[in-house]
C-alpha cells in the first residue's frame, strides 16, 4: 500500500486498526526500558537528583514543538492540497501537543524552583513556550467554535501557519537573548555536552515519548474520522426526518 | 544531601507526567468507545452512509 492511498479515510482506519495495538505494545516496552535506564542514571555533580526531571521535561518540550511542526505540514495539506486527512490530523494533534507543552511547562517549573530559586521567570525561552501552549488552546477553541469542520479547518490552518513563527523563536531564544534557561546541550554543532550516562536514558525516554505520541495521534485521528461519520449520519437522520 | 532536599520536586514532576500520559490514553480510549457506540446506535436505526450501503451490496 502506498502512503498516498492512506488518504482514503476507510483505508486509513483499516491501517490504524492494525498498527495501533503493535505501536502500543512497542511504546510500553520502550518506556519500561527507558524508565529502567533513567532510574540507573547517576546524579548530576551540580544538580544532584533533580537532573532526572530532564527525562520528562526535554522529551515533552520536543514533542510540543514536533506536534506544532506536524500541524503546520497538515495546515499546508488543508490549504494547498486539500488533503482529506490533513485537517483530521491537525484536529487530532492539537490536544496532544497542548498536553505535552503543558507537561514541559510544569516539569520545567518544578525543575526551576530548586535550581534557579523560582518557579517562573519571564525569560525568552519560558515565555515563547508559554505562547506555544496558548496557541494550542487557541487552536482547540477555534475547532470547537466553528461548527462546519471544513470551515474550521481553514481558519485553524491559517492560525497554525502564523503560530509556526514561534517554533524558531523557542529553539533560538537561548541564543538570541540572555536567558536563565540553559543553551542547547543535546543537538548542537560541537556535539552533545551531556555525559552518555545521562544522554542515553534521555534519548530512550525521547524515543518512548515519540512512540506514545505517534500511537495516540493515530488513535485520535481514528476517533475524529468516526466522529465525522457520526456527524454525517446525524445530518442524514435529520434530513430523513424532515 | 541534595537528592533528599529536592525529592518532592522530582516526585511532583513524575506525578505530573503520569497524570498527563494516563489522561491522554484514557481520553482516546473513551472517545473511541463513545464514537463506536453512537455509530452502532445510528446503524441499528437503519441510518448508514451511502458508501457503506454500496460496499454491503457488493
Amino acid at each position: 500500500m502506498r502512503i498516498s492511498e492512506l488518504a482514503n479515510p476507510s483505508r486509513f482506519l483499516r491501517a490504524a486498526n492494525l498498527a495501533i495495538p503493535w505501536l502500543g505494545g512497542a511504546t510500553a516496552i520502550v518506556f519500561a526500558f527507558a524508565i529502567y535506564r533513567a532510574m540507573l542514571a547517576p546524579d548530576d555533580y551540580q544538580q544532584g537528583a533533580t537532573v532526572k526531571i530532564m527525562f520528562l521535561h526535554v522529551p515533552s518540550a520536543w514533542l510540543g514543538m514536533l506536534c506544532w511542526g506536524l500541524m503546520t505540514i497538515a495546515a499546508l495539506g488543508t490549504l494547498v492540497w486539500r488533503h482529506p486527512l490533513a485537517d483530521v490530523a491537525a484536529k487530532a494533534a492539537a490536544p496532544l501537543g497542548a498536553a505535552f507543552t503543558l507537561l514541559c511547562l510544569v516539569t520545567g517549573s518544578l525543575w526551576g524552583r530548586p535550581e534557579w530559586g523560582t518557579y517562573w521567570v519571564w525569560d525568552a525561552r519560558l515565555t515563547s513556550e508559554l505562547i506555544l501552549f496558548l496557541l494550542y488552546l487557541g487552536v482547540i477553541a477555534l475547532w470547537r467554535t466553528v461548527e462546519d469542520p471544513s470551515r474550521a479547518a481553514r481558519a485553524v490552518a491559517i492560525l497554525t501557519l502564523v503560530g509556526a513563527i514561534d517554533l524558531p523563536i523557542i529553539k533560538f531564544s537561548v541564543d538570541w537573548w540572555n536567558t536563565l534557561h540553559q543553551g542547547a546541550s543535546v543537538f548542537r554543532l560541537g556535539g552533545s555536552t551531556i555525559d552518555s550516562t545521562i544522554l542515553i536514558p534521555l534519548l530512550l525516554m525521547a524515543a518512548a515519548f515519540t512512540l506514545l505520541f505517534v500511537t495516540l495521534l493515530l488513535a485520535a485521528m481514528r476517533n475524529e474520522i468516526l466522529r465525522r461519520r457520526v456527524r454525517t449520519l446525524r445530518v442524514l437522520q435529520a434530513s430523513a426526518a424532515g | 544531601m541534595q537528592a533528599t532536599a529536592h525529592i518532592e520536586f522530582i516526585v511532583a514532576a513524575y506525578g505530573a507526567g503520569v497524570v498527563v500520559v494516563v489522561a491522554l490514553i484514557a481520553w482516546v480510549m473513551l472517545d473511541y468507545r463513545l464514537q463506536r457506540r453512537i455509530l452502532a446506535e445510528l446503524e441499528t436505526k437503519g441510518i448508514s452512509r451511502r458508501s457503506a450501503r454500496e460496499s454491503a451490496d457488493e
